[in-house]
């Protein structure tokens, strides 16, 4: 019985270990410190519960003191054990879910404060993404960190906003839910897509990635949900006044955000770089930032009567 | 309704996708990718010096020409299948 117990803790601790290190990485700890530390132990919890409980008093005791019952449960864990670290390292290939952990590691401090920079980015002073160890630090710890969770609810609320304007119109049908969702979609892909195509083109090198420019792409449902909401209330003046707002609030948020992304070290301090190259890269950044103002009227200025 | 005109959705992305990965695809090289001056040979650039946006654009379109070839030839006839019977 004692042998049973030990050899299946024996079993299974390296592969707990090679999981957390692989998976999860170091920095996990420090992005989701109350849930890993939980999500791991219910963990071990989980891949010792065959082996534990059963061992200690059940009726099938005598099936289990069996040394060919041992060898087989010992096999079979360890095949479920390699089974389930195949599909983990696949999906982590194609869906890089230790990444987009990052982007949700928010708190309500960062998401108000970041909201608040969304709507009024004139006041904010330092906007470098701080590093930690070559890695940047999660949004929880950091407002200029690039985060999916606003990004993700914004998207779903306009959606939502988008149905409730047409209500108010009785242009009303759920399946426009479904062609809302989807048209939003399709120019967030257009508009990544495009991006990603001229930084290749400029040649940029840049620490950027694919998920970072969604984020920054996304941030602009705010402002246009902020305009809709006050279109709704206040009438198309409203409407209007506070799109505006918003859109060079978010002009003035992209740039100083993506000025620091793409430009050589001296242009973002604000010295003055020579050559064509530089300049490309000023023009693309002015572009990406003014292209988020057409956006937000495309996609709004229907739902407002 | 004015919503269902400009409504673009995936399904429309997609076929913009592939149109536009054909109209590259198709694109010859000797007819004429070298008769205005985007053929291989015409690419070369130092080592050191960053590429330029042409240079870059012919990279691309040789990329697709020679990635796509082969998954556009299956791509294509799903889609005319699809066509032809839902289409």
């Amino acid at each position: 019985m004692d042998y049973t117990a030990t050899q299946s803790g024996f079993r299974q601790q390296p592969n707990m270990r090679l999981r957390n290190t692989s998976v999860d990485g170091p920095g996990d700890s420090q992005l989701f410190e109350d849930t890993s530390g939980a999500a791991s132990g219910a963990q071990a919890g989980y891949s010792n519960q065959p082996a534990v409980p059963q061992a200690a008093g059940f009726p099938a005791q005598s099936i289990l003191s069996d040394p060919m019952s041992n060898l087989a449960m010992a096999y079979g864990s360890s095949l479920a054990s390699q089974g389930r670290e195949m599909v983990d390292k696949n999906l982590d290939r194609f869906i890089p879910i230790s990444k987009l952990k990052y982007y949700f590691a928010v708190d309500t401090v960062y998401v108000g404060k970041k909201l608040g920079l969304l709507v009024f980015p004139y006041m904010h002073e330092n906007w470098e993404v701080s590093y930690q160890q070559d890695t940047p630090v999660a949004p929880r710890f950091d407002v200029n960190a690039p985060d999916l969770y606003i990004p993700a609810m914004g998207f779903i609320t306009y959606v939502l906003v988008a149905g409730l304007a047409l209500g108010t119109q009785n242009k009303f049908s759920p399946e426009l839910l479904g062609v809302q969702a989807s048209s939003a979609l399709v120019w967030l892909i257009m508009e990544v897509l495009a991006v990603l195509l001229s930084l290749y083109l400029v040649t940029v090198n840049t620490d950027l990635t694919t998920i970072d420019l969604l984020a920054f792409s996304g941030y602009k449902y705010v402002g246009m949900i902020i305009g809709v909401v006050a279109g709704l209330m206040f009438g198309r003046p409203a409407y209007y006044l506070s799109l505006l707002w918003c859109c060079v609030a978010i002009f003035v948020f992209m740039i100083r955000t993506l000025r620091l992304k793409l430009l050589s070290e001296a242009a973002a301090e604000g010295r003055l770089v020579r050559g064509t190259r530089n300049q490309l890269r000023m023009y693309l950044t002015m572009s990406i930032a003014a292209a988020q103002p057409i956006f937000m009227y495309w996609l709004t200025y229907h739902l407002i009567r | 309704r004015r919503i269902h005109n400009m409504a673009f959705t995936l399904y429309s992305l997609i076929q913009a996708a592939i149109l536009c990965v054909n109209a590259v695809a198709v694109l010859h090289e000797e007819r004429f990718l070298s008769k205005i001056g985007w053929g291989v040979d015409q690419s070369v650039g130092g080592f050191g010096d960053e590429p330029g946006i042409k240079v870059q654009l012919m990279t691309l379109v040789r990329s697709v020409r020679t990635v796509m070839r082969v998954p556009l030839i299956a791509v294509n006839s799903v889609c005319i299948v699809l066509l032809l019977l839902f289409g």
